[in-house]
């Protein structure tokens, strides 16, 4: 029991040592954060503060941002007509791929958590999880494959006469924004429809609701964590979104994203790539906690 | 029929829902089919099959470019891996086992921040920032920005698996002697490994995927794959694109592969 | 069990806030004793458990352990050990390397280990599963491995949170039982927490009833159930008819029928006292005179009867300000009655006490 033996002297309790034990505690508490604390203020939070303090300065020749000269002539950018269209093509491709996304996705996920065999489902989930764990460039490009002028979706098009060449349009985009996200809005969805509790639908059929009635009152409201998460997942990226609309897009389906780091490369204007970052955050943030607020809960 | 399976109905909804899912995985999968078939057809064309060949994976292995980024795509991947894995872990303990210190909402949402921002924010801010301070962009500094990415999430993977564990699982070590390290160590750390682990695997993923970040931030000469293949793309469509993306599929079905048999594990072991 | 106080608790008092979650309990509970901690849900039991085990550290006060100050002391510094609710045993390891992980972080050689390993795990008739995973257990199982893995530490001191609450009833009788053998065959002191109080009264040498922090009466069984010391107690512990009255002198109490009648009432005459009777110390008979000399009778209707199996309850009218309840042994002896009989309730003066709030 030598363990046991080695020990200091030890007083009754009194609140001041509780109120020392408490601190002690917290001060444990703080030193397993302090790491990575210390690593996102200096890579992540400092960053954030100096894309806002950019934006507010001049351009050099090489766009590189020159301190001293503050002014607002990025911000007074945004309203030009050529940002409005980009934010507004951005903004509705989003939308668009949300809403579609939850439209194929909660069937889909509703299917596998319900209508499939329990042995069955882990197959169908595995099956899910592969496109959802591969590469998202490799995703994207394979419909550039695809939709290439020789290949066979081009060729169905003009043999049918529906539609011609579509690679480096906006529906292009979509398409790869739609394949890239959907089974990001999958798996939450599946998640928050899988831990339901069944009970609660057989008794509002119970209580005489009918089919449709039950999932609009029950499944639905119920699921609405996933939705929202799966939403926020979907979302997001694909306003920022700048691989698919680089390889799917060309000159006139320019996006948020592209424009933004054409902004640090050929644009050669430092100060208004940062002004733009800062807004379509600003707009991100809001939108989440709006979002969030409306019923969900961690991500 | 009780439970979800009451909710068949076996009329016409049933069979819409199941069209909706058949077809929902022919989407899924069909593209990236058609790429695995056509990195092996011996013609340019995408349209047309030129029969089996090996060309483009033999094309593809002496590219020696391609290869020196494949290499830097997995040592950045590993250590940023690694170090955030270690970070991210520490910081879901401090948020989940430790209520009550200093400033700990605001870390909390510091921690969040890293998820929900864009990626192409993400890139703008890393870059902006490394040359304020005056850091020259290479692979050290893509290494850097995966881990800023990486920590938090790892810390949302630790610490739902934290908060599913039952708390006096550490009691009951300490009832038994064992002291704050030794109850880490031996009880803590390999209850809530598989959400380490899926939490590393998760970091490893993002970090072999990163298009955005990296091509931002990375240096003249050292850049990785995807950003690589990115470039490739871009100039012209080969079908040696097709066998490098064969190949990745691959390595994502092996890590699905892996996730699984983490998540089985972790769940065998629960009593709860 | 000896003389030795095994666990001394002074003047303890925990906070959480504003609230106190323990208020000022002294207690000491003897060497070898199997002492429980009975009361409501949220009464304190739960905490003052893990202040001795040292899972929360007081407020104020002081904890002994065999005269040792450990009031502050951590857990892992203390010769006491804890069978916990949720059992917690570590899923990742083994039956045998869970209830040998004291012995190992004590640095015990590993030989020494394994063998007293063993032991424990006969000791609770698991011997078919030491290899076995706590997920390829049974619930009756994993707390058994649970008090092996306590026990096998030779702790000075059992503490034991409601370890029966999830098994069902006759594995939890079993179990009882099981216990209470185990404590009497390794001597340790054992203190046992529970809101069930029929397996305080089975299994305690004495039992410390709480509510809302305090503690409200320390004693053996019996005195818990034939002397409580306030309503409180008399309410919590079996059944219990509470009848108003007024004390006229010592040990005579007038009813709200007028009655007067005898009873334990130490109380100054005109005190507004409220009687308590034990529905299975009440006796019915049909006529006055049958009823034995020197007991109480009190003219009653039955207004209900309820079917027990091994009794019956009658619910009785008779003009007290109260329904009294009454439970009669279903045996041949004695006569069954049915509903709006008349009865005569009679019961001894040592069957009543009277609680003055």
């Amino acid at each position: 029991m030598t363990l046991l033996e080695e020990h200091p002297p030890v007083e009754a309790a009194n609140p001041e040592l509780e109120a020392q034990s408490v601190k002690a505690a917290a001060r444990r508490g703080l030193l397993h954060a302090l790491p990575a604390y210390v690593y996102l203020v200096f890579f992540f939070a400092l960053p954030l503060v100096i894309v806002f303090v950019f934006s507010f300065a001049s351009r050099s020749t090489t766009g590189r941002p020159v301190l001293g000269g503050w002014n607002l002539d990025s911000y007074a950018r945004l309203v030009e007509p050529v940002i409005r269209t980009i934010a507004a093509r951005s903004l509705w491709l989003a939308l668009l791929n949300t809403v579609i996304c939850l439209l194929i996705g909660y069937p889909f996920a509703y299917w596998i958590a319900t209508r499939s065999k329990s042995s069955n489902r882990n197959l169908l989930l595995v099956l899910v999880l592969i496109p959802f764990w591969s590469n998202f460039l490799v995703r994207t490009y394979a419909w550039r494959v695809l939709l290439d002028s020789n290949g066979p979706v081009t060729g169905l098009g003009e043999a049918t006469g529906l539609w011609g060449q579509m690679l480096f349009t906006q529906p292009a985009v979509f398409i790869g924004l739609l394949y890239g996200y959907l089974p990001f809005m999958v798996l939450p969805l599946y998640a928050a429809i899988e831990r339901l509790d069944w009970s609660l639908v057989e008794g509002a059929r119970d209580l005489y609701a009918t089919g449709w009635e039950a999932f609009r009152k029950v499944t639905l409201p119920l699921s609405k964590p996933g939705v929202i998460a799966g939403s926020i997942l979907v979302f997001i990226p694909s306003l920022g979104a700048y691989v698919t609309p680089d390889i799917l897009g060309g000159a006139k389906t320019t996006l948020l994203g592209n424009y933004i780091v054409t902004q640090f490369t050929s644009g050669r204007n430092w100060p208004f790539g940062a002004a733009l970052s800062f807004v379509i955050l600003a707009a991100m943030l809001i939108a989440t906690i709006f979002y969030f607020r409306s019923g969900g809960k961690t991500l | 029929m009780t439970g979800r399976e009451g909710t068949a109905t076996g009329g016409w909804v049933d069979r819409v829902l199941g069209i909706n899912g058949w077809f929902v995985f022919l989407f899924l999968y069909a593209p990236i089919m058609v790429l695995v078939l056509y990195s092996f057809s011996g013609d340019r064309n995408v349209g047309t099959w030129g029969g089996f060949s090996m060309e483009w994976y033999e094309r593809m292995f002496a590219n020696d470019a391609l290869m020196r980024s494949l290499r830097n795509s997995l040592v950045v991947a590993l250590i940023s891996t690694v170090v955030s894995t270690v970070l991210g872990t520490a910081a879901a303990i401090a948020l989940e086992r430790y209520r009550r210190w200093a400033t700990r909402g605001a870390f909390d949402a510091l921690m969040y921040l890293p998820v929900i921002i864009p990626d192409v924010t993400m890139a703008v801010m890393l870059l902006m920032w490394f040359t304020t301070i005056g850091w020259s962009l290479s692979l050290n500094t893509i290494m850097l920005s995966h881990i800023a990415f990486n920590i938090s999430f790892v810390a949302i993977v630790v610490r739902a698996r934290l908060a599913n564990m039952d708390p006096a699982l550490d009691e009951a070590a300490a009832d038994l002697y064992a002291n704050r390290w030794r109850t880490f160590r031996r009880v803590t750390l390999p209850v809530i490994m598989p959400g380490v682990m899926g939490g590393a695997l998760l970091a490893l993923t993002l970090s072999l995927d990163d298009v955005v970040v990296t091509s931002l931030v990375q240096g003249p000469g050292a850049t990785t794959l995807p950003v690589y293949v990115f470039g490739l793309i871009k100039r012209d469509v080969t079908p040696e694109i097709n066998a490098v993306s064969t190949l990745m599929l691959a390595a994502s079905m092996v890590l699905v592969m892996v996730s699984l048999v983490l998540q089985r594990r972790g769940e065998s072991e629960q009593t709860r | 069990m000896t003389d030795r106080c095994a666990v001394g608790i002074h003047g303890v008092t925990k906070r959480f806030g504003d609230v106190a979650a323990v208020d000022a309990i002294d207690l000491e509970i003897a060497d070898g004793e199997f002492f429980s901690l009975l009361g409501p849900s949220g009464c304190g039991k739960t905490t003052t458990l893990r202040m001795i085990a040292g899972l929360e550290f007081p407020t104020e006060g002081s904890i002994k352990i065999f005269g040792e100050e450990m009031a502050l002391r951590p857990p892992n510094k203390r010769p006491v050990n804890t069978v916990f609710q949720s059992y917690a045993l570590f899923p990742h390891m083994t039956v045998e390397q869970n209830v040998a992980f004291g012995l190992e972080m004590q640095d015990v050689p590993k030989a020494e280990a394994r063998m007293r390993a063993g032991d424990a795990i006969d000791m609770v008739r698991l011997g078919a599963m030491t290899k076995r995973k706590p997920s390829q257990l049974s619930g009756g199982q994993q707390q058994r491995v649970a008090l092996a893995r306590a026990l096998v530490n030779r702790p000075k001191v059992l503490l034991l949170d409601e370890p029966l609450g999830a098994l069902d009833l006759k594995l939890r009788q079993a179990m009882q039982i099981e216990l209470k053998d185990i404590q009497q065959q390794v001597g340790i002191t054992f203190v046992f927490v529970t809101h069930d109080q029929e397996e305080a009264l089975t299994m305690s040498d004495r039992i410390g009833v709480m509510s809302e922090g305090k503690l409200l009466q320390v004693a053996p069984a019996e005195d818990i159930y034939e002397r409580p010391a306030n309503r409180f107690v008399a309410e919590f512990i079996g059944e219990t008819n509470f009848i108003p009255g007024t004390v006229v002198e010592r040990d005579r109490v007038r009813l709200g029928n007028g009655q007067v009648v005898t009873a334990r009432a130490e109380q100054p005459a005109g005190t507004a006292v409220t009687l308590t009777l034990r529905p299975e110390k009440l006796h019915l008979h049909e006529k006055v005179d049958e009823a034995p000399a020197d007991y109480n009778n009190i003219t009653c209707r039955i207004v209900r009867r309820l079917y027990f199996g091994d009794s019956r309850y009658y619910e009785l009218e008779a003009g007290l300000g109260a329904i009294v309840d009454c439970r009669v042994e279903n045996i041949p002896r004695l006569r069954t009655w049915s509903v709006d009989d008349e009865v005569v309730l009679s019961f001894h003066r040592q069957a009543a006490e009277a609680l003055s709030e």
